[in-house]
């Protein structure tokens, strides 16, 4: 590649427009010329003028270059399909009240416990693939195999994408500029159909309908969780996303998480909400630092489920009502 | 004894990060201690403090923060070996765009947080781009695809560094930073002859030295005139 006019290497890697622009190199007029030989051009005083080191984006160049192609062929060569958690132990010591956890995508897996008690310190173990590095002594496998050291120092491919109800959008961009820039970042082919796709999904989902034009920044906060989830589910390059809390306001969170599960992703979501924590099939118990316990969601939970949901639905409808500035009667509960 | 150089922007985490750091050895018994360097003013110190952490601070006043970490770092590494330190931490506020703090052979990381915006990486020169390692703050409040494009600006121009996403306020992430920092085997016992990793600009001009006049006049030394344009009405 070092004898590649700068014209060659955008035609074979067109991604290294963002490694030129990034990094201030204005290659324009000298397409014909290798990077060196573009380099070369600056005078001394313009070198130090712009803090600009010949050397290091001659060695950094193909370093970019391979990282941004091994992203791009990752999709089809390295897809995640389960995580396991091998039981480690909690902060006194005390082995976890589990073995193993395998977790296959599309599946559900809620995890409650009070704040503190070592959440954070779950998704760490999960984002860092722990192999009993940790102080938890966990070990993480996906695929059911010891993974690849890349989950952990590659920053294009995260294992795991969060969403929380803290987050918010601090670009000041349309919706469409906004999901544009995300596509290009993912070297997306056809940034426009992905967008339209995404903005449909997140429609589906949101309360009250937003368009391409409107600003990130004035989306309602169902609007910007709706956006974010779908986002997430059709762009993001994590397999795993964990979710903390989504408020049941101006968002179907059932749509939400179905969403999430057919872009076959391992979702686990911290809640207390019991609607949303008995769809999940399994949840996770945390105290004192450590997993306690594993439950399966019961026959019975997945029945009272059904009937909170009735209750939900019923408090959602004179929520409804009182906002239409209607008399509430106890006809609603008939 | 470790020697790790810490910098980054104001306020992107730096404090929060070399904490939850410090916090995270706490088992292993490494004796850890902070030199902040500052331009006016830090309460670091206190913080530093608090946590029960040896710390000293140095205010550059008048100079760029980064040629005054240069011109004292030698003797803040002897202070580190007198007190008999397993690890040396400094904490650098990026002040100077053009500047970066860091050493040859000598582990840098650089903190910036999500919040800054995505042209962020673009702005900060050798202090992001020279950094060994690239610690992203702030991720619990923005959203999944601007971590994702800020982290792939980060490593557009540094695709050498490692790069972390940590919480400085959860310190999630802080436990495997800390694991990738401390090297048993290193043992510095002087910085002397040691070099940066990139030049400080040569820039010394009538207005370093306390000239306060405005006018071609008084202008003398490294004087760099902005292009305005001939054209333009
Ligand atoms: N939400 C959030 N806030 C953070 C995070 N990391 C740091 N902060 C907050 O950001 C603010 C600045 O953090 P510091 O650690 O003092 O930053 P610093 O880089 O040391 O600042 P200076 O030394 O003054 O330049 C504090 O209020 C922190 O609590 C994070 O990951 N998430
Ligand atoms: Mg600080
Ligand atoms: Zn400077
Ligand atoms: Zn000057």
């Amino acid at each position: 590649m070092t004898n590649w006019t700068l014209l060659q290497i955008l035609e074979k890697y067109p991604f290294a427009l963002a490694y030129f622009e990034q990094n201030k190199l204005d290659i324009a007029g000298y397409e014909d010329r290798t990077l060196e030989e573009y380099l070369d051009h600056f005078s001394e005083l313009e070198l130090e003028d712009q803090a600009l080191d010949k050397e290091k984006i001659l060695s950094d160049f193909p370093v970019y270059i391979e990282q941004m192609q091994s992203f791009l062929g990752v999709e089809e060569k390295n897809q995640v399909l389960s995580l396991t958690i091998l039981a480690g132990h909690d902060k006194s010591g005390v082995t976890e009240g589990f073995e193993e956890l395998t977790i296959l995508t599309s599946q559900i897996i809620s995890i409650v416990g009070p704040t503190g008690s070592g959440k954070s310190r779950l998704l760490a173990d999960i984002e860092w693939a722990a192999q009993n590095d940790t102080p938890t002594g966990r070990s993480i496998h996906i695929n059911g195999e010891v993974p690849d050291n890349k989950w952990r120092f590659s920053s294009n491919n995260r294992l795991v994408a969060q969403l929380s109800q803290n987050m918010n959008f601090v670009m000041d961009l349309t919706v469409q500029e906004f999901l544009n820039m995300h596509a290009v970042s993912r070297l997306v082919e056809n940034p426009q159909s992905i967008i339209n796709e995404i903005i449909k999904a997140a429609n589906n989902l949101a309360g009250e309908k937003f368009d391409l034009t409107t600003p990130v920044t004035s989306l309602s906060g169902g609007q910007s969780r709706a956006l974010m989830i779908a986002d997430t589910a059709i762009l993001s390059s994590s397999p795993i996303v964990l979710i903390d809390e989504i408020e049941n306001a101006g968002i179907d969170r059932k749509k939400a998480l179905e969403l999430l599960v057919s872009s076959d992703k391992i979702v686990l979501m911290a809640t207390h909400d019991p609607l949303l924590a008995l769809i999940a099939d399994k949840r996770i118990i945390i105290k004192n630092g450590g997993i306690s316990k594993v439950i399966h969601t019961s026959d019975e939970e997945k029945e009272l489920l059904v009937e909170l949901e009735k209750m939900d639905s019923l408090i959602q409808h004179a929520r409804q009502e009182l906002r239409k500035g209607s008399h509430l009667s106890s006809e609603i509960l008939a | 004894m470790n020697l790790i150089i810490f910098s980054g922007p104001p306020s992107s985490g730096k404090t929060s990060i070399i904490l939850k750091v410090i916090a995270s050895y706490n088992r292993r018994n490494i004796k850890v201690g902070v030199v902040k360097f500052d331009c006016l003013y830090t309460d670091d110190d206190a913080a530093y403090e608090k946590a029960g952490i040896p710390v000293k601070k140095g205010l550059s006043g008048a100079l760029c923060p980064d040629h005054f970490f240069a011109s004292n770092i030698e003797e803040v590494v002897s202070w580190g070996n007198q007190e008999n330190l397993d690890l040396l931490i400094t904490e650098s506020a990026g002040l100077c765009n053009r500047c970066s703090p860091y050493l040859k052979d000598i582990k840098g990381v650089c903190v910036i947080d999500n919040l800054s915006g995505i042209n962020t990486p673009k702005k900060i020169g050798p202090m992001l781009k020279s950094a060994d390692f690239v610690v992203i703050t702030k991720g619990d409040i923005v959203s999944q695809a601007e971590r994702e494009v800020f982290a792939s600006c980060v490593s557009s121009v540094n695709p050498r560094a490692i790069t972390m996403h940590v919480n400085g306020l959860t310190g999630q992430g802080a436990y495997e930073l800390g694991s990738l920092l401390y090297d048993e085997d290193q043992d510095i016992k002087s910085v002397q002859g040691m070099k940066l990793r990139f030049p400080m600009p040569a820039a010394l001009c009538s207005y370093c030295l306390g000239e306060t006049r405005i006018g071609e006049a008084y202008q003398m030394g490294n004087i760099k005139k902005m292009d305005l344009g001939a054209d333009k009405k």
